[in-house]
């Protein structure tokens, strides 16, 4: 099986995302070439040169892939589809954008979030908000996949991959850039944070969420997340949101406060290894999946909480 | 407000479990049951009948069409988008149950019949979680697609879409004919007034079948086996904070 992961990445940096995709790639096996396309991204592919178990790098370097938009991208992608049996990229939302666009001109359907490889074409992936998990044989001839990262570890460094030009597809000069706007954040990255502090709606308004989660998730040097409710009413930026419809997180610490546990949020935590909940009503479902639970208010326990951390962690 | 003159929108909606329900599996991991459990709207579509509806009513479109492919029970979830406000409605019916790839044939083949200008879907059916409809019937049209919309601006002959993405929010311009697919934050979707539900049942509703459109919709997957996931054990509950800073630390997290 030759195999081809579309590299997630900012032009300047390769995600840490796609170093998970691809220990999802190995598992496959066979050649692994990976597909930087991007704008000025040879240090993109440098990085990706240098990740263990990576054979060639490909770089398509042109101002049409400066965004990731999907229609150049997906054209290029298709264009150099021939020599692979699988195409693979991590379930980012530029994964999620471009990749079925591949599948459909390529005649197969897209295997979303891969959580497990079974087989060279079997995969296990979660459905129904992650209640129930599905294995599933792909019966194309190509596989398209996009593998959920927290199912699988990085692969490591060491890496001595050599990188290989390629040119530019046609653009089907549909689509254009007008603008984008990403937070510049001190905070590790949500999806690959070690701790994640979540607010619900339960902290009422943005000040509060400011005033109590960010310092908490501070004081563990953690990432600061969401739900859906927070987000819609504007208390936490969209990304933030934790659930089936947001980012998935397996962080080694989860803290959830303020959030009652429904099923959507659920979907995106519940593989964490300690989950911490903090909510004034002891029938909240979180309860149900909480290692540690603290039953109180938020606003008084959040300080105390925030200080003993930063008091234990120097 | 100038209308856009023939500006058609296709609305695809699916019927699927209501997301207030826990589903489980069955217990010859033949898949999950479905049999007795309330069905309802993905609520993606919600979003997406929504913002067609504010598109006419703003004087940007002239028509909704709601689109369902699946069994005659579909015919409710069409019925609801037109309670809605929806036009008119197609449903698709067919008891198989139809990868995104087939429903994107099966919506292509309408796209060509009816000439929309956009279509908006759901960005995921919260039943298979595929996330792909959209982005697979962009491809076949050969259309751009505006994924994981926030908000939908249509000017002449191109449609502006912010799009939610990890790390924040894009912009992007697209020719029309085009793909939307929804997000959470594009709208909050109106519930259907009992005056409406009564009219809506005498909208038309076309009924027609994928063989009728030419669609191919065999599977390019098999299920091998659905099987429930490893559940949490609820842990334990602590007094106060200094235990739980106790309980962090000998977990090592602290
Ligand atoms: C299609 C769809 C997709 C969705 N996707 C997601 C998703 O990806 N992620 C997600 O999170 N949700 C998602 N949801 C929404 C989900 O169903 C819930 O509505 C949402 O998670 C609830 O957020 P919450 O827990 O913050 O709010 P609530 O359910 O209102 O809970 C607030 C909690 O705070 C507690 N509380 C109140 N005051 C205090 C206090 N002073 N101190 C301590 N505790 C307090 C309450 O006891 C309560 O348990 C989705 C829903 C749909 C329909
Ligand atoms: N059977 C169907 N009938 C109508 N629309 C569908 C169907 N399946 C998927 N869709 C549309 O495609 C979107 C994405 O679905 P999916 O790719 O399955 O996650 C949904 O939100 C719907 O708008």
């Amino acid at each position: 099986m030759a195999i081809l992961l579309i590299a997630d990445h900012d032009n300047s940096t390769l995600s840490d995302a796609t170093a998970k995709a691809l220990t999802a790639a190995a598992r496959i096996g066979g050649p692994v070439h990976v597909l930087v396309a991007g704008s000025g991204a040879q240090p993109v592919a440098d990085a990706a040169a240098a990740l263990a178990g990576v054979d060639k790098v490909l770089l398509a370097d042109a101002p049409a892939y400066a965004h990731a938009l999907a229609e150049p991208l997906a054209a290029l992608i298709v264009s150099l589809a021939g020599g692979y049996d699988a195409i693979l990229a991590p379930a980012t939302t530029t994964g999620k954008n471009v990749l079925p666009r591949v599948a459909a001109l390529l005649d197969t359907v897209q295997v979303s979030d891969v959580v497990a490889v079974h087989g060279p074409k079997s995969f296990e992936r979660p459905i129904y908000a992650g209640n129930a998990l599905q294995v599933v044989e792909v019966l194309s001839a190509k596989i398209v996949a996009t593998i959920r990262t927290t199912a699988f570890e990085a692969a490591g460094q060491g890496g001595s991959a050599p990188v290989e030009a390629v040119a530019a597809a046609d653009d089907p000069a549909v689509s254009s850039f007008v603008g984008q706007e990403v937070a510049a954040s001190e905070r590790p990255e949500l999806t690959g944070a070690r701790i994640v502090v979540s607010g619900g709606r339960a902290l009422g308004s943005r000040e509060k969420f400011d005033e109590f989660i960010l310092p908490l998730a501070d004081a563990f040097g953690g990432a600061a997340g969401a739900s859906r409710a927070a987000v819609d009413s504007g208390y936490a930026p969209n990304d933030w949101q934790v659930g089936q419809t947001g980012k998935v997180v397996a962080p080694e610490l989860y803290v959830a406060v303020g959030i009652s546990g429904a099923i959507q949020h659920l979907a995106g935590m519940k593989d964490s290894k300690i989950i911490v909940a903090i909510n004034k009503d002891e029938e909240a479902p979180i309860f149900q999946v909480a290692d540690l639970g603290l039953v109180g208010d938020l606003f008084s326990v959040l300080p105390e909480l925030t200080q003993a951390v930063a008091a234990a962690r120097g | 407000m100038e209308t856009i003159p023939d500006m058609k929108i296709l609305v695809p909606v699916k019927r699927v479990v209501d997301f207030n329900v826990k589903v489980r599996v069955k217990a010859d991991g033949s898949g999950v049951d479905t049999a007795s459990v309330k069905m309802s709207m993905n609520p993606f579509d919600e979003i997406a009948v929504e913002e067609a509806i504010r598109l006419k009513e703003a004087g940007k479109a002239d028509e909704v069409i709601a689109v369902s492919v699946g069994p005659a029970q579909a015919m409710e979830t069409i019925r609801t988008a037109l309670a809605m406000g929806a036009d008119r409605g197609i449903l698709v019916r067919t008891d198989e149950a139809v990868e995104p790839l087939g429903v994107a044939r099966v919506l292509k083949a309408l796209a060509e019949k009816e000439g929309p200008g956009l279509v908006i879907l759901g960005k995921q059916a919260i039943d298979g979680d595929n996330n792909q409809t959209g982005q697979m019937l962009a491809a076949l049209l050969g259309w751009a697609q505006g994924t994981f919309a926030s908000r939908v601006e249509i000017g002449d002959g191109e449609v502006t879409v912010t799009r939610e993405i990890d790390g924040g929010l894009q912009t992007v311009r697209l020719k029309t004919p085009a793909i939307v697919t929804t997000d959470l934050r594009l709208n909050e979707p109106r519930y259907a007034s009992l005056p409406n539900i009564m009219k809506a049942k005498k909208k038309p509703v076309e009924e027609t079948t994928p063989e009728a459109l030419g669609a191919d919709i065999s599977p390019r997957l098999r299920v091998v086996r659905t099987s429930e996931p490893a559940q949490r054990q609820a842990g334990i509950k602590l007094g106060s904070v200094p235990e739980l800073v106790g309980k962090l630390k000998e977990a090592g997290v602290l």
